[in-house]
């Protein structure tokens, strides 16, 4: 039988949230493809992490329809638990013990776990193996964290915002982890509030503002769709700068060049960046 | 019925057997005696606050109880044997699951397919091993210090066993309740301390049973620790100090019956409130 359910990793569909009168979630659709690698980006406090929470069957929802891997997350059982890997936003790993006794405990949760060296090795912790965990760099535990997000060997990893706090080294080595991963067919769900990330990991990408979708698509696509219109600037001849938008940026150069009978003074012409579409869309746009 | 295979499917129904609640539980214990032992600062404190306190009272009290063949210090290795069972088990438990669940120790255990019972399970072997210890340190300084005869007699030692199984498993489910009660990881000694230090002094462990007004024993009665206590009179005191027991005996039956029946509504009370997240993760 094929539904529409097990053709999509995640499928949720009118998901709502909210804590007392606030809505955190306010009607939010997904559908995640197997084996991709799906951004949710927005900023703090768009209701990124109920939503992934909800889909780790972590918080109820009020409304709204949620399979993952064609369960409920709320009801799942453990065999739905196996399958799901879950890298929390804050770490909770026991200092006391070392990486390896750590990842090689989480390893005896699971019916077929990977192997536990391989996976030390996978997220660059060979090492730190026997250091306890107490003596980790933020960087590393968050290396850790990933470990036992993966060590169940899962079809579906649910990623919530993983490298805030990383510097940009710890942050690349990270994406290189997670695209090792979704090249070995594991789906990845990812938020985050950095839009570098989500254009660096994402095949496809949620842009969520104030618990709604605002934008959805691949980063090429967002930015050809929210970011057609051309900026184009010079300065008129009393000194005044100028700007207009336009879809035609061409010809509003070629009548500037007839006006000016050649060199256009300050000329610049310049596309959106995904920055700018983002902050756009997620109303942030004055706060630069 | 047919399924058309695309790119990553999930791997597999997965048909293989999950790995047991006991044999996961006992992976759970080992970790947590591990961890235990490892935080040096909290397994010493643990250990030596029975034994100071016990040093400490029966040091002070040391007189012969009049008409009942002992001394107060023998009195108080009794108590501070059941005292220290119930600090290593209620005591501890409430205080460190409630500091686990506030570090979100519980959540991410809950977000792998490990059996609940496995996490409990690891808890009552954690809580046993340190209880066998603490109880042979406590056994150690009375018989070495105190003068405490240690029983010879095979039925003695077993009646110990039973009220130390059932007395440590009854406080250690309770301590597992408690542990959902304070709002959060760091309120939670001194929610879990202040009923202990009450309960110790209504069920006659720091101030000899006799001079505890009636009222206290019969509300200290309704918990495990005056039964704990009483039958561990029982076994180290000579047959000549049931004459200081409110009952004028030792009453072994009605111990089993109240550690038992705390046994069974400890454990639906856990069923019944546990929480595997705090309060502000509704």
């Amino acid at each position: 039988m094929t539904t529409a359910a097990s053709r999509l990793a995640v499928d949720v569909r009118g998901l709502r949230k909210r804590y007392g009168p606030v809505p955190a979630v306010d009607g939010v659709d997904l559908a995640v493809r197997h084996g991709e690698i799906f951004g949710i980006l927005g900023p703090n406090g768009a209701g990124k992490s109920t939503t992934v929470e909800i889909l780790q069957g972590h918080r109820t929802r009020d409304e709204g329809e949620v399979s993952v891997l064609g369960a409920d997350p709320a009801t799942a059982d453990r065999a739905w638990r196996a399958r799901v890997g879950i890298v929390w936003q804050d770490e909770s790993a026991p200092a006391e013990l070392t990486v390896r006794e750590t990842v090689s405990h989480f390893a005896g949760y699971y019916p077929r776990p990977r192997p536990v060296r391989d996976v030390i090795a996978l997220v660059g912790l060979q090492e730190k193996a026997d250091s306890r965990i107490k003596a980790l760099s933020g960087g590393q535990r968050r290396r850790l964290d990933v470990a036992l997000g993966i060590i169940g060997g899962p079809c579906l990893l649910l990623l919530d915002e993983p490298t805030t706090g990383f510097d940009p080294a710890a942050r690349r080595q990270f994406w290189d982890v997670v695209r090792r991963l979704a090249g070995e067919g594991t789906t990845v769900v990812l938020t985050t509030h950095y839009l570098q990330e989500a254009e660096a990991l994402a095949d496809r990408l949620v842009v969520i503002a104030a618990g709604r979708v605002v934008a959805e698509g691949d980063p090429a696509g967002l930015r050809r769709r929210y970011g057609s219109e051309a900026r184009v600037e010079w300065t008129d001849p009393d000194g005044t700068p100028r700007e207009i938008r336009t879809t035609t940026p061409t010809r509003t150069v070629a009548e500037l060049m007839s006006r000016f009978g050649g060199e256009i003074p300050g000329l610049k012409v310049g596309r959106p960046s995904l920055e700018d579409v983002y902050l756009r869309l997620t109303g942030q746009e004055d706060e630069r | 019925m047919t399924t058309t295979p695309t790119r990553g499917t999930p791997r597999s129904a997965p048909a293989e057997r999950l790995p047991g609640a006991w044999s996961v539980g006992w992976q759970q214990g080992a970790l947590e005696v591990k961890q235990f032992f490892r935080q040096r600062e909290q397994g010493v404190f643990t250990f030596a606050f029975p034994v100071v306190l016990l040093f400490l009272f029966a040091s002070i009290f040391k007189d012969d109880v009049a008409g009942a063949g002992v001394t107060a210090s023998q009195l108080y290795v009794a108590a501070m044997i059941g005292a220290g069972i119930m600090s290593i088990s209620f005591q501890s438990l409430g205080i460190a699951i409630a500091m686990e669940r506030d570090e979100h120790v519980l959540r991410r255990l809950r977000g792998t397919p490990m059996p609940p019972t496995a996490y409990f399970l690891g808890k009552v072997w954690l809580v046993l091993v340190t209880g066998v210890l603490e109880t042979a340190v406590l056994l150690a300084v009375g018989a070495t210090v105190f003068d405490l005869d240690l029983p010879t007699s095979p039925e003695k030692w077993l009646t110990f066993a039973w009220i130390f199984v059932l007395g440590l498993t009854g406080c250690a489910l309770l301590g597992v309740a408690v542990s959902s009660v304070p709002r959060s990881g760091r309120s939670a000694s001194s929610v879990v301390v202040l009923p202990f230090l009450v309960l110790q002094f209504i069920s006659g462990v720091y101030i000899a049973i006799d001079t505890v007004p009636d009222w206290m024993l019969t509300l200290g009665a309704l918990f495990p620790l005056k039964w704990m206590c009483q039958g561990f009179r029982g076994v180290f005191l000579p047959e000549s100090a049931q004459v200081l027991e409110q009952a004028g005996s030792w009453e072994y039956g009605r111990i089993a019956l109240v550690l038992s029946a705390w046994c069974v509504g400890g454990l639906v009370l856990c069923l019944g409130t546990f929480r595997w997240k705090s309060r502000r993760d509704g």
